[in-house]
């Protein structure tokens, strides 16, 4: 029964390798396309990202100063070369967006979760092949109206990533709340359902597609956690995308769903009403909080597996490390709440939110002490991926105390919408998740790819980045501390904040430098895509199934081989084995006698 | 042609291990004398509220916990990249990947920190959302793009309903002297309040979310279209202080600034007689 069905699988699945270019490079249905095509979108949007990011630090960094070159270029947002208000919070509400969901999201869970699944559980490809391309391309649908909102009348939107309604909501409370918001709503609603396809192809393929003796518990971490993150995706971003869909109701059909009566918001009298703002923000944090794990859980999956591999030493409490993420993504759904503290929510639900948000805690920090663990002992080499994985754990657990600050709610009232709260987030899933993209892009570039990148340009990268991070984003607590409210474009008004303005423009300058040494890796891709050396089927000398096979893996993954696991993913320093490590797929008189657990 | 990789297992890794491990305590050394250095220069405003102090107190807890976690963690790191750099040659890594005790012990003890830390938080956020003392004042606070308003009583202690959409230029927030208890209401640009009294402040926004941020008093309390918030607080020191909008509220958001007054009885009495009433009677 059971071969009948396999075998179905694999006859449903193994669809033939396309041979025009446009169906192989292009319209693929390989997972491994798809998944670079996600890589590659999410690369060149960061690029996007991060200059709205330098954009913000000009303007805080140097309030009001004159800009000749960019007044010249864009002279509707540097009128007389002056960042105009508008344009400033455009800026942030773009640089979240872009950040947030077109980049973290798509490079963690549709680039790594695309490329890896399917091979590191031992399959040919996805469950549905055709959902995950399709999944791919929403994203330059929805792309489309994004970068459609320069272009409309009134401008992009300037509610923040978050979109707080009402000022989302009415078009009269903005210059960007026109069609910009609408543009904006649709954009996010696209790519919702985009997220959702891939969510629901991940699932099924882990639970369905896994090779002969891979276990749940032989996964690699990496898949545990892409796993666990498509349930998150799919149980919280429905939750936005109707939330989505009720605000552009309010904005287009007359409803009232965020919407109180009496309000007079520029100069609109709100009759209907009935509604409240409130609303919007438990739905959009019922969702938004579950995201931070949806761009942790990956990048967390991914530093364990690059972790154990460059320490040669098997990940340690590896059932401890599948369970805290589980708890973790359940926790998620329950510290929502902590994100409106201050918003005249009952102050018994901000105890019970407090509650779940510092337990929550408990098991991130289980897997702290887990990594420190996996290095104690180890055998280290300091390969870029390394040295990215190692800048994850300390940018994490950084970002991660200070959440605890944070949590507690009545020390919240000070430091809600504070820089306090850009450096915690910045840090905890910003820079954390971002160091750990870094560190699975050097890690799997020769498998994707089949050509190395270039090891010195690697660490030059990690050696101006970690501490070009931490400049930029340290600094960023002290202002929080002396009460400096974030989005603001100017501090002008408040002569309390006066003492700051050095340390504004240290951190402008830092967050320069962090850019500069990111393009460092730009160029690494370039020059080893055309120069760099051959990559072997096992650079790295990796245990998980991916690397069995040649670098690129070539379509249909394994050929007329027949995937068989026979051991968990950490068998590395096995006494009595021949080499450091016992790839997945070894037999276990052939290798080393495979683990209890194994 | 042997990779970086296959090199590095013949070749030790020490001397990269020791820099990264610098690397890393360099970062911490930086965080703690940045503190240090910060704390100087660039910490919290000069308390002004009986609440803030134990808002304070609560943080520097936290603080100093979070602060030793974070300095051991680095610590460590630093030290594990230090000690178990690759040594080169045939020596390998330590196999074991279980210690039950140890799982336990990292769990047990943060759990615990954390739960402590639960029950003082939990504790003074029902402290500073307990009910308005006997004897506090009452102001109704409205924000609106760009600005605030605060809306005073008068003498009979009532507060007449506001209606924004009546809101006009000699019906501030649609007060006219014919509702009852408007006749002495005083609707004024500057929050004055009473040094030692606490004070109750009904928090309105009239059009688009905003959020009443003092520094000064450590509390900020989002000002929500439709609801009504409510906030409780002593002001322990005369003095004037600025009132900040600590959530995005349209093109004007950074401009929205307000002055708040702490000032003594009398003064504040000679004040509020000052003001128009919306009777136009003393």
């Amino acid at each position: 029964m059971a071969v009948v069905q396999r075998v179905a699988h694999e006859t449903a699945t193994h669809h033939h390798e396309p041979t025009s270019f446009w169906r192989k490079y292009v319209f693929s249905l390989d997972h491994k396309v798809i998944g670079i095509q996600y890589l590659a979108t999410s690369f060149l949007l960061a690029l996007l990202g991060g200059l709205l990011a330098m954009g913000i630090r000009l303007a805080v960094g140097w309030p009001g100063q004159r800009w000749p070159l960019l007044g010249a270029l864009l002279p509707s947002a540097f009128p007389n070369g002056v960042m105009n208000q508008g344009f400033y919070l455009n800026l942030v509400t773009m640089h979240g967006t872009v950040m947030i969901f077109f980049v973290l999201s798509t490079a963690l869970t549709g680039g790594f979760g695309n490329y890896l699944i399917p091979l590191q559980i031992g399959a040919r490809d996805m469950a549905f092949p055709l959902l995950n391309a399709l999944s791919f391309w929403l994203v330059p649908v929805a792309l489309i109206p994004l970068l459609a909102t320069y272009f409309v009348p009134g401008g992009g939107p300037v509610s923040g990533w978050t979109a707080y309604a009402p000022l989302s909501a009415v078009p009269q409370a903005a210059p960007g709340s026109g069609l910009g918001q609408t543009l904006w709503l649709i954009s996010l609603g696209i790519l919702i359902i985009a997220f959702l396809f891939g969510s629901l192809n991940y699932i099924t393929t882990v639970l369905q597609m896994r090779a002969r003796g891979m276990s749940m518990m032989r996964l690699p971490l990496t898949v545990w956690a892409m796993f666990i993150t498509a349930i998150i995706s799919l149980l919280s971003f429905p939750v936005l995308l109707a939330a989505t869909i009720m605000l552009l109701f309010d904005r287009h059909a007359g409803t009232s769903f965020f919407l109180p009566a009496g309000a007079v918001i520029g100069g609109r009298v709100i009759e209907a009403g009935g509604g409240d703002p409130l609303l919007w923000q438990h739905l959009f944090w019922f969702l938004g909080h579950p995201e931070v794990y949806i761009l942790i859980l990956p990048a967390m999956g991914m530093v364990s597996d690059i972790i154990a591999n460059n320490a040669r030493k098997p990940i340690f409490g590896y059932p401890v490390m599948v369970l805290s993420v589980a708890c973790i993504a359940f926790l998620s759904f329950l510290v929502w709440g902590h994100h409106m503290f201050v918003s005249g929510m009952h102050p018994m639900l901000g105890t019970a939110f407090m509650i779940t948000t510092l337990i929550i805690a408990v098991p991130s920090s289980i897997k702290t002490f887990n990594w420190l663990a996996t290095l104690w002992g180890g055998k280290i080499r300091f390969t870029p991926q390394m040295l990215f994985a190692i800048g994850f754990v300390s940018l994490f657990v950084t970002g991660g105390l200070t959440g605890i600050v944070l949590g507690s709610p009545a020390v919240n009232m000070y430091f809600h919408d504070t820089y306090f709260v850009v450096a915690h987030f910045h840090f905890v899933m910003g820079s954390a998740s971002l160091f750990a993209i870094f560190a699975g892009l050097y890690h799997w570039f020769p498998k994707m790819f089949g050509r190395m990148l270039d090891e010195r340009l690697g660490r030059l990268h990690f050696w101006l980045a970690l501490p070009a991070t931490y400049a930029t984003f340290f600094p960023m607590h002290f202002a929080g501390i002396a009460g400096m409210a974030r989005r603001i474009y100017s501090t002008e008004l408040y002569s309390f904040l006066g003492g700051l303005s050095g340390l504004n423009r240290f951190v402008s300058i830092a967050a320069f430098v962090t850019f500069v040494a990111h393009m460092i890796f730009v160029v690494n891709v370039v020059y080893s895509l055309v120069r760099g050396r051959r990559a072997s089927e096992n650079p790295w000398k990796a245990t998980t199934l991916e690397w069995s096979v040649p670098s690129p893996p070539p379509h249909g993954n394994w050929g007329d081989r027949e995937v068989e696991v026979h051991r968990w993913a950490y068998d590395y320093s096995v006494p009595g084995a021949p080499d450091d490590f016992v790839p997945q797929h070894v037999p276990a008189e052939a290798g080393a006698p495979a683990r209890a657990r194994a | 042609m042997a990779t970086d990789v296959e090199r590095a297992e013949q070749r030790p890794e020490t001397s990269r291990g020791a820099a990264v491990a610098a690397l890393i305590w360099a970062v911490l050394l930086a965080a703690v004398v940045g503190t240090w250095f910060a704390a100087r220069r660039w910490w919290f405003p000069e308390l002004a509220s009986q609440q803030g102090a134990q808002i304070d107190r609560l943080f520097t807890t936290i603080f100093v916990i979070i602060g030793i976690v974070f300095v051991l963690v680095h610590a460590t790191l630093g030290f594990v990249l230090w000690r178990y750099a690759s040594r080169g040659g045939g020596h390998r890594a330590a196999s074991w990947h279980e210690n039950p005790r140890l799982e336990l012990a990292w769990t047990v003890i943060p759990a615990v920190i954390l739960v402590t830390l639960t029950v003082l938080g939990g504790s003074l956020w029902l402290r500073v959302h307990s009910a308005a003392p006997p004897g506090a004042m009452t102001v109704e606070v409205i924000a609106e793009q760009f600005g605030w308003r605060f809306h005073y009583p008068g003498p009979d202690g009532v507060l007449a309903p506001i209606d924004f959409r009546g809101d006009g230029r000699n019906t501030p927030l649609g007060l006219r002297a014919e509702l009852a208890g408007a006749a002495d209401d005083v609707v004024s640009r500057e929050l004055y309040l009473v040094v030692d009294r606490p004070v109750r402040l009904l928090i309105r926004s009239k059009d688009v979310i905003h959020s009443f941020y003092v520094p000064h008093f450590r509390f900020k309390q989002d000002a929500v279209p439709g609801r009504v918030s409510q906030v409780v607080f002593t002001p322990t020191r005369t003095g004037t202080f600025p009132i900040v909008c600590a959530e995005l509220c349209g093109v004007g958001h950074y401009v929205m600034a307000g002055t708040l007054k702490v000032v003594t009885a009398d003064e504040f009495a000679a004040w509020l007689a000052s003001q128009p009433t919306i009777g136009g009677v003393r």
